[in-house]
């Protein structure tokens, strides 16, 4: 028998209903083993989750676009089977005042005619940089697929994977190490600048390196997030992004039908205020209406912080331990903003919507954004922020009433720690969602009169709402210091934790968030692995 | 969405077909009829007019032009005289192709280079310590290839250009039908041949007047406009190699296999080593040096072995009328894979199934016996194919 023993009703009781959670429950119960999932709301998803906030309209209320999530999951639980489709996006649209903006197709052809108005250099030269781009990031998704490599250890297995890391990074010849190092260390703008010349096309593709860290474009080390934007991989076209039907919500919901198809429990408005622990083990849960469940294993979903100091307690930890968590940068910097509309938003120079079939990035120069994380670093929230825009009704018209549309707006900065104290978010929310209504609408005329209803996400509500400590909608930075084999604490990157018979399978471990599933799938493959070993790092 | 060519409102009008495709950005037609055989035969015994604009093509002018493209290509171009065009390939700092195309000294200090892949930036990037300017005419230069035996008489009859000293490879400038052009004796269908370039701007364009007095001088010479399949059958006979289908741009190829130099692609006769240094250059003479490990050869499929493997199932041979290039793999007499054909057409003018191939240099003398994969009745065969010199059609009016 593995580490998952029989005790009590259930092998294993996951904490939290969000995707990771649903994966890995779903890999549980196709062993065999007998699983409960606890979700604190009403609807499952966690921060991949879809709501009906307005009658009507289906909003994807977190995360909005699909790219990183494993193939090997969806076909190992046959998620298209239980409902999971994905739509991709085909266009990037930077729009621009007084110009009708870039627009990025997937036909090169014009993308490459786009980008000419701008610099026929930076035209030609884009599908190069791609080529490197992808080349690298293909030795990187090495790395997302399997657990982390450990470099102190011994053993054989370990070394065998380091030396195999090491000699595919040799195979990339001096240029490749070359780019990898400058990658690792650069700032996302300095690295872009050795490529590319014009400002209209570094900007949006230079906040791919800040999304969801409280970092600005020109921070050394934000280059190296550029590469989890050439991961992206929908059935095998890499690079690629797309939208789930009927919004995020569906790959929650399609992992929930595959757990339940294998016979895992699922439950929702069931809270756990704390893991029960004795003499170093976990036993069980403990709900908020004060039920008490007992299970041989527990995992938790949630970020490290609230698992170990909210979840289990820093009694229960050596105080080494505890410190590593509190450490641990979670500092969200984003918000969220969701809009229904009566119409399409009109970009003047443009006509139709076939632009709009992807993804709208208002980022009109790199001064902005460095402006606009200015901002940020002194506690305030960006007045004119960095917006990532989707209105997937174009592509998916069932999430929204004929004619009518959703969008979707990632927006950054919103630092969690505000000067007034992350407490005083309810009062300047509002603020917040004008502020990210006037960037839009000054590219956008006529989009405040088309707007019927409007929900505005502070990283505060993201804490409340969805358990994300401090709205990080990662479970903690995704800066190369908290990655791989020190995520979420350097010794603790297997999915265990230092309390026996609690393990962890949310985006606080690696390979981290992004909607990938990976930590989810990773873990349950660890647990069934453990052969019932003691649990220590 | 591709862009239309500056003739676009003559071969839309023409094509009835609706075939048509995307190249490089433009729409291209494939055949201006359902069947593209009558083109194909247009070409080898009348003429064809061809829309080629949407070749990529580069002004290069200053007092450094022509050592700046000697610096980047492999060929010695400060050697190119002013009305001439030569044929060549440049490459990466390793000796791999990035790229195939003409150069034509238009004068002294201005050259005009095509190429099959957008190329500005890579030339940009290497012009440092150069007196060069380089200027992206694809989007106000149409180019019509007018081809086939009959090509003269038709240009005779709509230029005031001196045809008859408008030898092969060679370009001048020219009046036709009152539009200025360049014309070059040049073209990728291995037979006597021109090229016209053409501004784009204007409303009646000079672009369709040029189109419009070719067609009304081609109708007494069985002149059909041909589209890119016709075409394609004609340069597999002409034995010229494409980009993106006989190789891969260096540029493009996320693995050092695909790559190719030009020595593997046949164009080692391009290739100067001995001179000032140029992009490339220690690598090819490097490899010229040591050998190349692959070759590109001309195949002859058995005609025979066709036939028996559909006989087998009780059919007749079965033979696409249209060039292929999907790729087909190339085996020795032991079955060990050995390299692969890229692209191939039955020659109805030389009566044989005709393949380019890229094999181990071992097997590339003429004569050598290989086999090629066929799959017939969905089941995969292989049969015998003789390697063969390139060009397989060469008739003496080519060089006319």
């Amino acid at each position: 028998m593995t580490a998952i023993r029989k005790s009590g009703r259930y092998d294993a009781v996951i904490v939290g209903g969000g995707h990771n959670g649903l994966v890995c429950a779903a890999y549980l119960a196709r062993a065999g083993r007998k699983v409960l999932v606890l979700e604190r709301r009403h609807v499952l998803g966690g921060a991949a989750v879809t709501e009906e906030l307005y009658p009507g309209f289906q909003f994807s209320v977190c995360s909005y676009v699909v790219s990183l999530f494993r193939p090997s999951i969806i076909r190992e639980l046959e998620l298209a089977r239980h409902g999971l489709e994905i739509i991709p996006l085909e266009t990037a649209f930077t729009p621009r005042l007084g110009d009708r903006g870039l627009c990025r197709w997937s036909d090169p052809a014009r993308t490459r005619r786009e980008i000419s108005r701008f610099s026929p250099r930076d035209a030609e030269i884009h599908p190069e940089f791609s080529l490197a781009m992808t080349k690298m990031a293909r030795y990187v998704r090495n790395l997302i697929d399997s657990p982390a490599p450990d470099p102190t250890s011994w053993n054989p297995v370990e070394l065998w994977r380091l030396l195999r890391l090491g000699r595919e990074l040799q195979r990339q010849g001096s240029d490749g190490v070359a780019m990898h190092l400058r990658l690792l260390t650069m700032s996302a703008v300095d690295f872009l600048d050795r490529w590319f010349e014009s400002e209209v096309l570094k900007a949006p593709m230079s906040v791919s390196g800040i999304i969801g860290t409280f970092l600005g474009v020109r921070s050394p080390g934000t280059a190296y997030v550029l590469l989890h934007h050439y991961m992206g991989e929908i059935d095998g076209a890499f690079r690629s992004w797309g939208y789930s039907k009927g919004g995020t919500g569906g790959v929650s919901l399609a992992c929930a039908r595959a757990a339940e198809s294998f016979g895992a429990e699922i439950r929702t408005e069931s809270a756990v205020e704390r893991i029960r622990v004795a003499a170093g083990r976990a036993t069980g849960v403990v709900l908020a209406n004060g039920d008490e469940i007992e299970a041989g294993t527990i995992v938790s979903s949630c970020d490290p912080r609230l698992t170990f100091l909210g979840l289990v307690g820093s009694k229960h930890l050596d105080g080494d331990f505890v410190r590593q968590i509190e450490r641990y940068k979670l500092r969200g910097s984003s918000g969220k903003v969701n809009l229904a509309v009566d119409r399409l938003p009109r970009f003047p120079g443009r006509e139709g919507s076939d632009f709009l079939r992807g993804d709208i990035a208002i980022a009109p120069g790199i001064d902005y954004l460095e402006r606009a994380y200015d901002q940020a670093k002194y506690g305030e929230f960006s007045e004119r922020p960095y917006i990532n825009a989707v209105i997937p009704s174009i592509m998916d018209p069932s999430v929204a009433p004929p004619g009518q549309h959703v969008i979707s707006m990632f927006v950054q900065y919103a630092p969690y720690d505000i000067k007034e104290g992350a407490d005083n978010w309810p009062a300047k929310r509002e603020a917040f969602g004008d502020a990210v209504v006037d960037t839009l609408a000054e590219y956008c005329p006529g989009l405040k009169e088309s707007i019927l209803y409007r929900q505005v996400l502070t990283p505060w509500d993201m804490e409340q709402e969805f358990g994300l400590s401090e709205g990080n909608i990662f479970h903690g930075e995704l800066s190369l210091e908290q990655l791989l084999f020190q995520r979420p604490a350097a010794g603790w990157a297997r999915y265990r934790t230092p309390i026996r018979n609690l393990w962890m399978c949310g985006s606080g471990t690696h390979p981290g968030g992004g909607l990938m599933g990976a930590p989810g799938q990773l873990a349950a493959q660890a647990m069934l692995n453990s052969n019932g070993k003691p649990s220590s790092g | 969405m591709p862009l239309p060519s500056p003739f676009h409102s003559r071969t839309s009008a023409r094509c009835r077909s609706l075939l048509w495709k995307d190249w490089a950005g433009y729409h291209a037609v494939r055949s201006y009829r359902s069947c593209h055989e009558p083109e194909y035969f247009a070409l080898r015994h009348a003429a064809g007019l061809i829309d080629v604009t949407p070749l990529f093509k580069y002004e290069v002018r200053g007092p450094d032009a022509a050592a700046f493209l000697a610096h980047v290509t492999v060929r010695d171009i400060t050697r190119l005289s002013v009305g001439r065009v030569t044929y060549l390939c440049w490459c990466d700092g390793e000796g791999k192709v990035v790229d195939d195309g003409t150069v034509a000294r238009l004068d002294e200090e201005h050259f005009r280079v095509t190429a099959a892949e957008p190329t500005l930036s890579w030339f940009e990037r290497r012009t440092r310590g150069y007196r060069v300017t380089i200027e992206d005419s694809t989007p106000r230069l149409g180019a019509l290839a007018l081809q086939g035996p009959n090509s003269r008489e038709i240009l005779r009859r709509t230029t005031d250009a001196d045809i008859d000293a408008l030898k092969f490879f060679r370009v001048a400038q020219a009046r036709l039908d009152g539009v200025e052009v360049f014309i070059s004796r040049t073209g990728y269908t291995g037979d006597l041949g021109y090229e016209i370039w053409v501004e784009a701007a204007g409303s009646l364009t000079g672009a369709e007047r040029v189109y419009d007095a070719l067609e009304d001088a081609g109708r007494s010479f069985g002149l059909l406009p041909a589209g890119l399949d016709a075409m394609d059958v004609t340069r597999v006979e002409a034995g010229f190699i494409m980009n993106g289908v006989d190789y891969f741009s260096a540029h493009h190829c996320l693995t050092e296999m695909r790559k190719s130099s030009p020595y593997e692609l046949g164009l080692g006769w391009t290739v100067k080593l001995e001179r000032d240094p140029f992009v490339g250059q220690a690598a090819l003479e490097r490899e010229k040096r040591a050998g190349s490990r692959r070759a590109f050869v001309g195949l002859d499929v058995s005609w025979a072995d066709l036939e028996r493997v559909f006989a087998g199932y009780g059919l007749p041979p079965e033979l696409s009328s249209t060039a292929w290039r999907d790729g087909r793999p190339v085996y020795d007499h032991d079955g060990r894979w050995i390299g692969q054909a890229t692209s191939g057409a039955w020659s109805p003018t030389l009566k044989k199934n005709l393949a380019l191939a890229q094999l181990e240099s071992a097997f590339a003398t003429p004569g050598e016996a290989v086999e090629i994969e066929l799959t017939a009745e969905y089941r995969r065969h292989r049969i015998a194919a003789t390697v063969i010199r390139a060009p397989f059609f060469n008739p003496p009016r080519k060089r006319a």
